[in-house]
């Protein structure tokens, strides 16, 4: 405890360095929680149409508040400006789009009001070839493949509005119905509606900050891994695991030492992370955490993990010989589990083999564990399994760490 | 009482043998001092009487113990001073003290009242409460050497405790092992200074090449070597003048 005291660097980067990565994550991924984004993307436009499809094309993407249009002139420009990676996106809507669509509809219109019967001068009409349209999309080469599809299927959803539009619209003309009287109701017929878990009859509405806390607090809790086997190992270098070893105390009551200490830093760290989450999220803009009535749950799930990020360092300090050793296979090895716990990408996104791999990270278990408290609102029966894996894993690790020591140093 | 039965040590992947088949005695009460040449297997000899290393066969045994059947209780029985700093340098001499001498069941005012006491006669009573790391190398091998005597071990092992020391810590550490040995403290211990081990020891035994070359009371080495005025001729005569650099 001492030693750790002692070492005001390594305690400032043990507590302050885990604030500082979930204040900046939280911070980063706000947006993608919230509905109403206050963020625009600027686009780069071309409109070589400058008809009615692309002016129902702007104001779409300017209603959508996604995006913030800047006109181009040439498609070369803009083709530029993005490609050079000073854009995200440009747009390139086609000479004649309003007025090709428009013939085009009106072709098929026409085409089925006469199967009807309906059209009066049917043989008179000569189906005129009318080549198709493309609007062109330019993405910065160093555009992430899901913000491509999104945007992507934005667009597609917009123009297929606006030829439903242009085709109901077309009906009501050969009608010969009034345009200010619409017959046609365009809006959609079939609606998505999310329901959410309900907490005292209000739903609870997941946001970065309960999405946030619980991951990056999780890693947090794993990095112990990296000062604890370093730990270990610089008893081994300076002398004093001699004393250790030569002392009528056993291997297992020194790594009992160790965990009670390390154990009491994790839920520090933890308790750190919420009071963050808590009072300094809603002073910076952030949604706050709330942790009503969850507070005793959530403890438990912090000092599961903490035992099994604990244990996996005891086991990485036993069997390193050097620092240059431990330090970089504990990081990596953290990096690691928290990208197979999920807690970088969804699990439910990984391929097969990696989600079947994933439920043997200990992250995914305290990562699920913390959402089931957090997001879920379930009760403790729910959280056993999770945490009972993570006490596994602790004594697991640690009953390997003992009988590796003990067999390397038998006499 | 030390009872060495055939104990060898060979090392993984090693060629040679660090100590053969070496066979020795150390009556209770004796100050034993073990001298050879770099590599001789004067420290694989002490790490294997101290359980830390496993010797590949042979056997040993302190007070009629050994270490896989009575291996607490004879941890409880024996001190070692290590020839590293065994020590947490960001620690405090009284703390490292009080945290080693913890592990060996001392506590409270007996573990306080055996700190300062040693503290003061290995004349590091100002400096109890500083860091061990601003240390100098004289003070830092005083707290190493009561680190290891604070349980009042029946039989104590050191090695080269006074390697890199200045006059004054040498003085003072030797004549606080002396006391300790009056108080019936066995010592065995490694050193590199023959004049000192000469008139420290009660006997020794010169190491060389895992062996045993020779062995006995320092004085009648000395008689029974043709030509030798001192330990350093007998030693010379018995290991020879060639370099034993090794890696």
């Amino acid at each position: 405890m001492l030693l750790l005291v002692r070492d005001l660097g390594g305690i400032a980067i043990l507590f302050i360095m885990p604030l500082l990565l979930l204040i900046v994550i939280t911070l980063v991924q706000d947006s993608t929680f919230k509905t109403i984004s206050d963020i625009k993307i600027p686009v780069l436009l071309v409109d070589n149409d400058k008809g009615e499809i692309s002016k129902n094309i702007i104001e779409n993407l300017s209603e959508s508040n996604s995006f913030e249009i800047l006109q181009k002139t040439s498609e070369e420009e803009a083709k530029e400006a993005v490609f050079s990676g000073k854009y995200q996106l440009a747009i390139v809507i086609p000479e004649n789009l309003s007025a090709s669509l428009q013939k085009k509809v009106d072709q098929n219109v026409e085409g089925i009001l006469s199967k009807f019967g309906l059209e009066e001068d049917t043989l008179a009409i000569a189906k005129e070839a009318i080549p198709q349209k493309e609007v062109r999309l330019y993405f910065d080469p160093a555009t992430q493949t899901s913000f491509k599809s999104s945007v992507k299927n934005g667009i597609d959803k917009m123009i297929s509005k606006i030829e439903t539009q242009s085709i109901y619209k077309a009906f009501q003309t050969e009608l010969g119905e009034e345009d200010s009287e619409p017959i046609f109701d365009t809006e959609n017929f079939i609606a998505f509606k999310e329901i959410l878990p309900t907490k005292n009859n209000a739903e609870i509405i997941p946001n970065s900050a309960q999405h946030n806390v619980p991951a990056w607090t999780l890693f947090a809790i794993f990095f112990i891994i990296v000062p604890l086997s370093i730990n270990l190992v610089k008893e081994k270098n300076q002398g004093t695991f001699v004393r250790l070893r030569t002392n009528p105390v056993s291997y297992a009551t020194v790594l009992g030492g160790k965990t009670i200490v390390y154990l009491g830093v994790c839920l520090i760290q933890f308790t750190l992370m919420l009071l963050v989450g808590i009072y300094l999220f809603p002073t910076i803009g952030l949604p706050g955490v709330d942790v009503s009535g969850k507070l005793p749950m959530l403890y438990v799930v912090a000092l599961f993990s903490g035992l099994a990020a604990i244990g996996l360092g005891l086991l990485l300090g036993t069997i390193a010989k050097t620092q240059e050793q431990a330090a970089p296979f504990g990081a990596t090895s953290v990096v690691i589990l928290a990208a197979l716990g999920g807690v970088w990408v969804p699990v439910f996104v990984m391929p097969k083999f990696m989600q079947l791999i994933s439920k043997i990270s200990p992250m995914n278990w305290g990562l699920e564990a913390f959402y089931d408290v957090f997001l879920r609102n379930v009760g403790f029966a729910k959280i056993l399994p999770e945490i009972s894996l993570l006490l596994l894993f602790f004594l697991t690790t640690t009953v390997i760490a003992i009988i590796y020591n003990n067999r390397k140093n038998a006499v | 009482m030390i009872i060495i039965n055939q104990l060898s040590k060979k090392y993984k992947g090693a060629e040679e043998y660090s100590v053969k088949n070496l066979d020795l005695k150390v009556e209770d009460g004796e100050i034993y001092g073990l001298l050879g040449p770099n590599g001789a297997g004067k420290t694989t000899l002490i790490s294997m009487l101290t359980s830390l290393l496993k010797p590949t066969s042979g056997s040993f045994t302190i007070n009629g113990l050994n270490f896989k059947d009575n291996k607490n209780q004879l941890k409880q029985l024996i001190g070692i001073v290590p020839q590293e700093y065994a020590l947490y340098p960001t620690l405090t001499a009284y703390e490292n003290l009080f945290y080693f001498g913890s592990m060996y069941g001392i506590k409270g005012e007996i573990l306080k009242k055996s700190i300062n006491e040693h503290l003061e006669i290995m004349g590091l009573s100002r400096f109890a409460h500083k860091k061990t790391d601003t240390f100098s190398g004289g003070m830092k091998r005083r707290v190493n050497m009561i680190a290891g005597i604070l349980h009042q071990p029946k039989v104590l092992f050191l090695d080269e405790p006074t390697v890199g020391v200045d006059v004054q810590s040498k003085n003072v550490i030797i004549n606080h092992l002396k006391l300790l040995n009056k108080q019936g403290t066995t010592i065995v211990y490694t050193s590199h200074h023959l004049n000192e081990a000469e008139f420290f020891c009660t006997h020794v035994a010169i190491i060389d090449n895992g062996e045993i070359v020779v062995k006995g009371i320092p004085s009648e080495l000395i008689k029974n070597q043709p030509d030798a005025h001192n330990l350093e001729d007998v030693f010379l005569a018995k290991t020879g003048k060639a370099m034993r650099d090794y890696a």
